[in-house]
């Protein structure tokens, strides 16, 4: 049997909370060091301590980084899980385990192989307090695995050195535990295995990011200063990491002090309204959250839409619906979040499918908020949020400047005869806004959530009611004109046939696309980028007569947007749906566009 | 509908420090109703900025929803108001002064809006010790939808179509006490020389500043048998204290007799000079707050005036160690790091 050399899927089970992650992330860093694009992602519970977890990895040396079905490599470190984890590998795998203590025969499948690193007795033996031996046992097996799968030494021991740069002493010992593991497998066992790895050049000047720290970065960027917030999963990391990298770049230089201010808010609710208060009082502000929290932010969300306050959202989005599954992925907050709040509501969406993107688009959430003041949500998701993401390097344009939209200064106050604060001057349907303490006699204002007039006066007229909120709606229309373009995946349509994905789902259908190509069959491709659609993607749904709507969510949410929004016939939208919390797949991309292509055939 | 009030003043009319008009303060024509509580104490926030000179863009006052949150559309017209979601008021206010930290912060509440739907905003931002003043304008009811009886509604309180009520009230004065409130007060809308001196200083207090202000609904609380009718109030009202308000560099004009005074100075250089009508009573000390509090309640007493005040403060933003800049009128050469700063950020993560 020839080797399986870069391609392969390698699942680690450990129990959460005994340091395996760092373990793990190191060997993937070992691994796209080596050139080779690595697609990592964690499967874990709502929990601290003691349950099971998992963290799998992609190794494509083409470059697929979407999940793909099938494991080939299985560490089994739990054994709360191991019956399960050894069904789980794929005929003629691998099941690399601790083998301190030996495996229940009657457990073990004759069509895989078994490779038993006594991981726990070698950790024993090298260190002495119990919690080392734990941490170090992470190590060993990293070791172990640099030996079966052929992965350069030299590189993690430089990723070590570089973790413990301000710990030095920490080094040796991990230097030893990774030679332990080494050097038992290399003694022990024919390595490398079947299934290894070789060095190429193929990740360029690739980074590999988590989008949440992409997404916090892009905050900063964007120059955000006021944060409002609330814990939740998986948005949690995101102003973890604003406070992590505003601690080091918003430092004024002459006081030490602070050019940030983040709030832990006591609830949702409250994280909104402080991020509508700041951004009213003329600063950029953001909050970030998921599903359930923007269910609890929709009343404030409806104010600043209808009072006109520019608001930035983040919602790395998970399982639902309720609690749903909160350590899960998916995109089930489509609808949720385009229209959240009471009334007549609708909110710019942009969908981000790498940390690339989602730093791009958090700072160009900044600049939409403020020229349509109004609620941006950049929709992220757990994937990208929460996984590392091989992705291209981010970049700031130095001559880029903030567009703060259309505000008056004390001078333009001065110049002015009276001032309307919802007087559509310029005829695009946005209005001038006075920041608080411009003028001491100038541009005051009264900002309300109830109907008023255009110069902010509280109004039941059904008139003027009808003139403001189709004004807004004018808005709307000017807003297509700014949000991200969609990206197309042909110069010219070659089909009648086509797919939309958006986010996350991005890798599975591009690699999905190459295997329809080989097939034979013909689709033309869009990726929505943004809400509200603008002409193209009206277009790409005019010119094609049958179109995939692949989406992580139950319901196609994003389909009943698209005809909802765009009057189109709902038969031609055909939805291809994944919903059970991990990762899409190609294969399931595949699957469930063959499973409706042969009905449209046989029909 | 809001009713605007002709713009014209008397070049005769006396005028502050700033050369504004008392007028200059004032807002639209109240729509509550005819002898509404809530409009008395709109009257002693206008004079209370007239005297301090306070240049209105100076101001930002934000409410929630309800009788009283429609007031400050009532006083100070020349500042930006916001009136925002039911019992929100906080959140909001925290932002803004998170934006901008140089705004005097008037935030205007009622008893639902702060008491039963506003609770876990208001514990929280008392907490954090966020800067600003916060009243309650509290009646007692519902106003807006007719007169329900309130989280604060007195227990055995009798309502209009005469029910009584049967829960304990929440006292916001003896909660802010427990939670740590930097300065609090209780007031009578009706007691304007007791409220404007109050109001003052709690807009030179670095931190929270709660004032509970029992002010009558004319309309739906003010019967018999209520314990937040005018009739009751007056005739249950105990002060801690007779106090005048001393702003920065101004001279002590009122003396008060020798024993019974007392000098808190505010971190701005105002004074609170204050004639103390209780000796157990100090201003500064927690403890005895409670105690009089507690005393007060027992009697069947409206206990008045300022309660507590900690003249020690440091309000959210120094605790946070903020820049003095107010954050919204920094750019990006102090916000962004730029492209250099990115490349070796991406570099840690290759």
């Amino acid at each position: 049997m020839s080797a399986i050399v870069n391609d392969m899927v390698i699942r680690f089970a450990n129990v959460n909370g005994t340091g395996s992650a760092s373990a793990n992330s190191m060997f993937s860093k070992a691994i796209f060091r080596m050139g080779l694009p690595v697609s990592p992602k964690n499967i874990f519970p709502s929990n601290i301590q003691g349950l099971p977890t998992w963290y799998e990895v992609r190794i494509n040396e083409n470059g697929y980084l979407g999940r793909r079905a099938g494991i080939d490599v299985m560490v089994g470190i739990n054994p709360q899980s191991f019956a399960k984890d050894m069904a789980s590998v794929k005929p003629g795998g691998y099941f690399v385990y601790d083998s301190t203590k030996p495996l229940y025969e009657d457990m073990m499948r004759e069509d895989i192989h078994f490779i038993g690193i006594p991981m726990m007795k070698i950790s024993m033996d090298f260190f002495e307090v119990p919690r080392l031996q734990q941490l170090f046992k992470n190590i060993i097996y990293v070791g172990a695995l640099a030996a079966l799968l052929d992965i350069e030494m030299e590189v993690i021991k430089q990723i070590i050195e570089e973790q413990f740069e301000k710990k030095p002493k920490l080094v040796p010992p991990n230097f030893k535990a990774l030679d332990a593991g080494y050097n038992y497998a290399k003694e022990h066992y024919d390595c490398p295995l079947n299934v290894r790895l070789e060095r190429r050049d193929n990740v360029g000047d690739h980074i590999l990011m988590e989008g949440n720290e992409a997404t916090a970065l892009g905050a900063i960027y964007g120059g955000a200063t006021v944060a409002g917030w609330y814990p939740i999963t998986p948005s949690t990391s995101v102003v973890k990491a604003f406070e992590t990298h505003c601690k080091k770049l918003r430092i004024d230089p002459k006081t030490g002090k602070k050019n940030y201010a983040i709030v832990q808010a006591e609830d949702e609710l409250a994280a909104m309204g402080m991020v509508i208060g700041a951004t009213w009082n003329g600063a950029r502000a953001f909050t970030s959250t998921s599903g359930p929290g923007v269910s609890l932010m929709s009343e404030f969300i409806g104010l600043a839409y209808f009072a006109e306050i520019p608001v930035v959202l983040v919602n790395v989005q998970r399982g639902g619906p309720s609690t749903g599954m909160p350590t899960r992925t998916q995109q089930p907050d489509i609808l949720s979040s385009a229209y959240a709040s009471h009334g007549d509501t609708k909110h710019i969406l942009l969908f981000p499918s790498t940390p690339t993107e989602c730093f791009e688009m958090m700072a160009d959430c900044f600049d939409l908020a403020d020229r349509f003041q109004t609620p941006v949500i950049l929709m992220s998701d757990l994937d990208l949020g929460m996984n590392d993401h091989m992705t291209k390097p981010l970049k700031w344009d130095d001559n880029r400047t903030y567009d703060l939209g259309k505000v008056y200064d004390a001078e333009d106050l001065e110049k002015l005869e009276e001032y309307g604060r919802y007087l559509d001057i310029d005829n695009d349907g946005i209005c001038y806004r006075t920041i608080p303490g411009t003028h001491p006699t100038k541009g005051s204002f009264f900002t309300r959530g109830t109907s008023r007039d255009e110069y902010a006066r509280y109004s039941e007229s059904g008139a003027v009611y009808v003139r403001v909120v189709n004004r807004i709606l004018k808005k709307w229309e000017t807003a297509k004109k700014y949000v991200p373009k969609p990206q197309m995946y042909q110069e010219e349509y070659k089909s009648k046939k086509g797919i939309i994905f958006f986010g996350t789902t991005t890798y599975a259908a591009l690699e999905a696309m190459e295997m329809f190509e080989k097939e034979g069959i013909k689709l033309d491709a869009m990726r929505i980028t943004a809400f509200p659609f603008n002409e193209t993607v009206e277009d790409f749904i005019e010119q094609h007569e049958e179109i995939f709507v692949i989406e992580q969510n139950r319901d196609a949410q994003l389909r009943s947007l698209i005809i909802n929004e765009l009057d189109i016939i709902p038969a031609k939208l055909i939805k291809a749906v994944n919903y059970d919390g991990m990762p899409i797949t190609a294969q399931t991309i595949m699957d469930l566009i063959m499973e409706k292509l042969s009905v449209a055939i046989n029909n | 509908m809001t009713y605007i009030k002709p713009t014209f003043r008397h070049p005769a009319l006396p005028k502050n420090k700033i050369s504004f008009a008392k007028a200059d303060y004032e807002g639209a024509i109240s729509t509550l109703c005819a002898g509404c509580g809530h409009d008395s104490i709109s009257g002693s926030i206008v004079q209370a900025c007239y005297e301090m000179s306070i240049e209105p863009h100076k101001l930002a006052k934000i409410s929630g929803i309800g009788c009283s949150s429609k007031t400050p559309t009532y006083f100070l017209s020349n500042s930006h108001g916001f009136n925002s979601v039911h019992g929100r008021m906080p959140s909001v206010t925290t932002g803004a002064n998170m934006a901008n930290r140089d705004l005097i912060y008037l935030g205007v509440s009622g008893d639902g809006d702060t008491a039963s739907i506003g609770m876990g905003q208001f514990v929280h931002a008392i907490r954090r010790n966020l800067n600003m003043v916060y009243i309650v304008m509290n009646n007692g009811c519902y106003g807006l939808t007719k007169g329900q009886d309130s989280a604060t509604a007195d227990f055995g309180s009798v309502s209009k179509p005469g029910s009584v009520n049967q829960f304990q009230a929440i006292d916001l004065v003896g909660m802010a006490l427990e939670l740590n409130a930097t300065f609090v007060a209780r007031s009578f809308s009706g007691d304007k020389t007791q409220l404007i001196p109050l109001i003052k200083a709690a807009m030179s207090h670095p931190g929270f500043a709660f004032i509970d202000v029992i002010s009558p609904c004319v309309t739906f609380n003010n019967n018999k048998g209520s314990t937040k009718s005018y009739d009751f109030v007056r005739d249950h009202i105990e002060a801690t204290s007779v106090l005048d308000f001393v702003p920065q560099k101004d001279e002590i004009t009122v003396s008060y007799e020798e024993g019974n005074s007392a000098t808190v100075p505010l971190h701005d250089g105002s004074l609170i000079e204050l004639r103390k009508l209780s000796p157990e009573w100090n201003p500064t000390d927690r403890y005895s707050a409670f105690v009089r509090l507690q005393k007060a309640k027992m009697k069947g007493e409206i206990l008045t005036g300022l309660l507590y005040i900690d003249p020690e403060s440091t309000e959210l933003h120094d605790l946070m160690g903020t820049t003095d800049v107010p954050l919204n009128t920094l750019r990006e050469a102090e916000l962004c790091p730029g492209n250099a700063t990115l490349e070796s950020i991406n570099q840690n993560f290759r």
